[in-house]
């Protein structure tokens, strides 16, 4: 019993961890039609300027927010320069944005070395919990709550605010909605800067479970791209479900079939695949 | 029922909550001419795309000489004799006038599986597309890319491709759309030239077309077919000159 | 001169010098990287055949390509298949029946959808090269990968091999060549550009994808063999997203939609990867912007590119020339 629950939290934990970065890719995508490769970069970038922030004795949380701010600057700035032209071509943004992630994946390397770089959690949160035999990082359920509320403060944005509604109706249908009088540009830029700020800032806020290190960001990549295939393209609802799946999938995957833990994530997606190609809440294509 | 080329029976479409499509049952008899029209948003696009395949319909079903076509995917429903035309030109940019005709051409033949020879080999299939468009006085263009003819080239051409599929049933999507009178007068003509007896369902906002070419009628409105008849008769019915604001028929 | 006269010429010229070169008084290290250029052009052609014709974005290339170095290598050392025309065929069949289940889930998607699908699915096989120890070797890899024979003549000389990568690259040129202007590469050029016309004229767009996607695996495969024995080794790098991407780089760099670029971009992805890597760590960082470049400004590849500034070049010359003219 211990075994599932152990996993279970595990898996969901890690989930929470691939919402931050799909979530971004997948409102990105559904807004902009743009794949944006880096994504998985801007986490991994995060997360070492949070590192190293916290070396230099900055609080935890305010380390990893810093992480977010300057991933999401590098990707306003990435983005006005040349990727807003081409957001409706989807193979020139992407490769693109495959050259962003060459360049940041050597930035990184240069300015970090190769060494993985183990992160801490913040101390009060540093303990386990244990419940009989069952034993698990209190971490877990930080990185859960976290995650769940950044889900939280997504969604009553998309819902309940004016640019909420701009994003949806943009993504819905843009000719009509920039026909509407919609600023749909400026969606374009909020979503673009919120993608690389979250993915940035969940890289520290990842780090105790995922480790820094040049490599995590392509490690991350498929999975996160398997979230978006699972849960369905510009569906936040998708990206929360998938990340769930996908985390739960790959931490029985590993206890189960560790020779094979990678390989179980293709079953959710050969799954979806046959049945539903569009995703769990993705529209019908 | 075998003189039917095509039927429609209680075709609806709903796209979500939203109805574009009810009920709709018409019959078009073997080298019949039908014009469909209907003001803006009555769902005639839709109703071709159902037809032809593309879109699947809520409910009803289509037949095509006799057959139910209904599950059929618009590729094996062009195999079945269904040849149709695109209210926005739908060519292929990057290839000359003559290879867009080969692809239609060769659509039926084993032709097209063959990899290891090049077209260079194939001129029996280069002048049946080149004498197609020498029909329509289009030879000159021949090896140029179709995304630089002008629109006008653009709609024969559009219409062309249909035609050398040698359709049993051929389905026109406004082709004079965007058309100056002039250019839609060759398109008409052409349509009067080429028919050869085929069984042709045409929508159409242009009424002079309407009249140049079709023999019957059908009207819809908000999805429903309000008319279905001889166009003269369509033609002095008070309720389709009403939908038409003041009878401009 | 008629232009077709100078490509005829330029080929032949070009041609003479591949045949001559490893006897030409060059370095061997010179002559294995050009082994590793033709091996890497042939990978390269396969994923234009995609790109350029068929509008498939595979990002899954590499593990075509690396499932035929790897069947290979486990033939070789696990089932004693030895030889160069059944290490070849174990390859290629591997090759095929990757993409052939690959092809079954990524086409369910298109454009976008299809791109994504295929770098989780490189992924996957990515992940069991790299977990399935028993079989793959792991991190490790598969070693000591002995070049078999071909016939009577030993391959085990740099020389040796690099005729034999280099009559590999020209059977796939002229085939591919040949595939692309032939009644079928025509309709691949249809799905390419309007499927939905392709589908009202009658053709099933679905078959024509897949088949290209199959098509494509038989030199992707081919080319996977040719590695494992030229590295005579074989580990999960060489299926990464980064061989994947390397292959993308090298093809758009050379230009899609012309397989005879590829040759182009392997040499430049390979040699200025080689030259870069000795004069500075930060190669990766260099070639990184040199694509971004190339993709922003010069879309159509090197073939389009070099051609243009070589005219650039002259026309800035003959403007010189009056002017000096008393």
């Amino acid at each position: 019993m211990q075994f599932y629950i152990q996993n279970a939290l595990g898996g969901l934990a890690y989930g929470s961890l691939l919402f931050l970065i799909a979530s971004g890719l997948t409102l990105i995508f559904g807004l902009m039609r743009i794949i944006n490769l880096a994504q998985t970069s801007f986490y991994l970038l995060g997360a070492y300027i949070g590192l190293t922030l916290v070396t230099h004795g900055w609080n935890f949380w305010l380390a990893s927010v810093a992480g977010g701010v300057v991933t999401m600057a590098l990707g306003l700035a990435v983005y006005s320069a040349f990727l807003h032209r081409y957001h409706a071509d989807p193979l020139t943004s992407l490769l693109l944005t495959l050259g962003l992630t060459l360049i940041l994946d050597d930035g990184i390397l240069a300015l970090w070395g190769g060494d993985p770089h183990s992160i801490a959690p913040p101390a009060i949160f540093a303990g386990s919990l244990s419940f009989g035999t069952l034993v698990f990082p209190v971490y877990w359920l930080v990185v859960i709550g976290i995650s769940f509320t950044i889900a939280a403060i997504l969604f009553l944005t998309l819902q309940r605010t004016m640019l909420g509604v701009m994003i949806r109706a943009a993504v819905d249908d843009e000719e009509m909605a920039r026909g509407l009088g919609v600023d749909v540009n400026r969606a374009f830029y909020v979503v673009f800067a919120a993608g690389a700020l979250i993915a940035g800032l969940g890289g520290l806020l990842g780090g105790p479970i995922t480790s820094a290190y040049p490599g995590l960001d392509g490690e991350l990549t498929p999975l996160a791209f398997a979230v978006v295939i699972v849960g369905g393209m510009g569906s936040l609802g998708g990206a929360l479900a998938g990340s769930l799946i996908i985390g739960l999938v790959n931490a029985f995957g590993k206890a189960l079939f560790p020779e094979l833990s990678y390989f179980t994530i293709f079953v959710p997606v050969a799954l979806i695949m046959a049945f539903r190609p569009q995703g769990l809440f993705g529209r019908k294509l | 029922m075998n003189d039917a080329c095509l039927e429609l029976r209680g075709i609806s479409k709903r796209f979500g909550s939203l109805g574009v499509l009810d009920d709709v049952t018409l019959t078009v008899r073997r080298g019949e001419r039908r014009g469909i029209i209907g003001p803006n948003g009555a769902g005639k696009s839709t109703l071709f795309n159902i037809i032809a395949g593309e879109l699947p319909a809520s409910g009803g079903t289509v037949h095509l000489l006799g057959r139910d076509v209904t599950r059929l995917p618009a590729h094996r429903r062009a195999r079945a004799g269904l040849a149709r035309t695109f209210q926005t030109t739908t060519l292929f940019p990057r290839l000359t006038a003559v290879e867009n005709l080969v692809l239609a051409l060769q659509a039926h033949s084993v032709e097209r599986f063959h990899l290891l020879a090049p077209r260079s080999r194939y001129h029996a299939r280069d002048e049946e597309a080149l004498a197609l468009l020498d029909r329509v006085g289009l030879a000159a263009c021949a090896e140029t890319l179709v995304d630089a003819l002008g629109y006008g080239e653009k709609r024969q051409i559009e219409i062309l491709l249909a035609l050398a599929q040698k359709p049993q049933l051929l389905l026109l999507d406004e082709p004079t759309a965007g058309l100056a009178p002039a250019d839609a007068a060759l398109i008409t003509e052409m349509l009067n030239r080429e028919r050869d007896g085929m069984t042709m369902v045409l929508i159409e906002h242009d009424m002079g077309v309407v009249f140049d070419v079709v023999e019957n009628l059908t009207v819809l409105h908000h999805g429903r077919v309000v008319a279905d008849g001889p166009l003269d008769a369509i033609r002095g019915d008070a309720k389709v000159q009403e939908i038409y604001l003041g009878g401009n028929l | 001169m008629s232009a077709r006269r100078r490509w005829v010429m330029t080929i032949v010229a070009g041609a003479a010098v591949a045949l001559l070169l490893p006897h030409l008084g060059v370095p061997t290290f010179f002559v294995s990287l050009l082994t590793q250029t033709w091996i890497i052009a042939i990978a390269a052609m396969s994923l234009d055949l995609l790109i350029g014709f068929v509008g498939l974005v595979n990002f899954s290339q590499a593990a075509l390509f690396g499932v035929g170095a790897y069947a290979v290598a486990i033939g070789a050392t696990r089932f004693h298949i030895t030889g160069f025309a059944s290490g070849m065929v174990c390859g290629i069949i591997a090759a095929v029946v990757t993409a052939a289940l690959f092809g079954l889930v990524a086409l369910r998607a298109e454009g976008p959808g299809f791109i994504i699908i295929t770098i989780a699915l490189n992924q996957i096989v990515w992940g069991l090269a790299y977990q399935w120890v028993s079989v793959s070797g792991g991190d490790n890899g598969i070693t000591g990968i002995v070049r078999p024979p071909l016939g009577s003549i030993d391959l085990s000389s740099n020389t040796a091999y690099y005729y034999v990568c280099l009559a590999a690259f020209a059977l796939t040129l002229a085939v591919l060549m040949t595939v692309v202007r032939s009644p079928y590469g025509l309709v691949l050029k249809g799905v390419r550009d309007t499927p939905r016309r392709m589908r009202a004229l009658g053709y099933n767009v679905w078959f024509y994808r897949y088949s290209a996607l199959l098509l494509s695996s038989v030199f992707a495969g081919t080319a996977g063999v040719l590695f494992a024995w030229y590295n005579q080794f074989v580990g999960p790098v060489d299926l990464s997203l980064d061989q994947s991407t390397q292959f993308l780089i090298v093809t758009i760099l050379g230009g899609l939609g012309t397989i005879y670029g590829q040759l182009f971009g392997a040499l430049v992805v390979i040699f200025l990867s080689n030259e870069l890597s000795s004069i500075t760590q930060r190669w990766m960082l260099v070639l990184g912007v040199i694509y971004f470049a190339i993709v922003l400004y010069a879309p159509g590849g090197l073939v389009v590119l070099v051609p243009r500034l070589w005219d650039r070049l002259r026309g800035k010359r003959i403007a010189i020339v009056p002017a000096e003219r008393p």
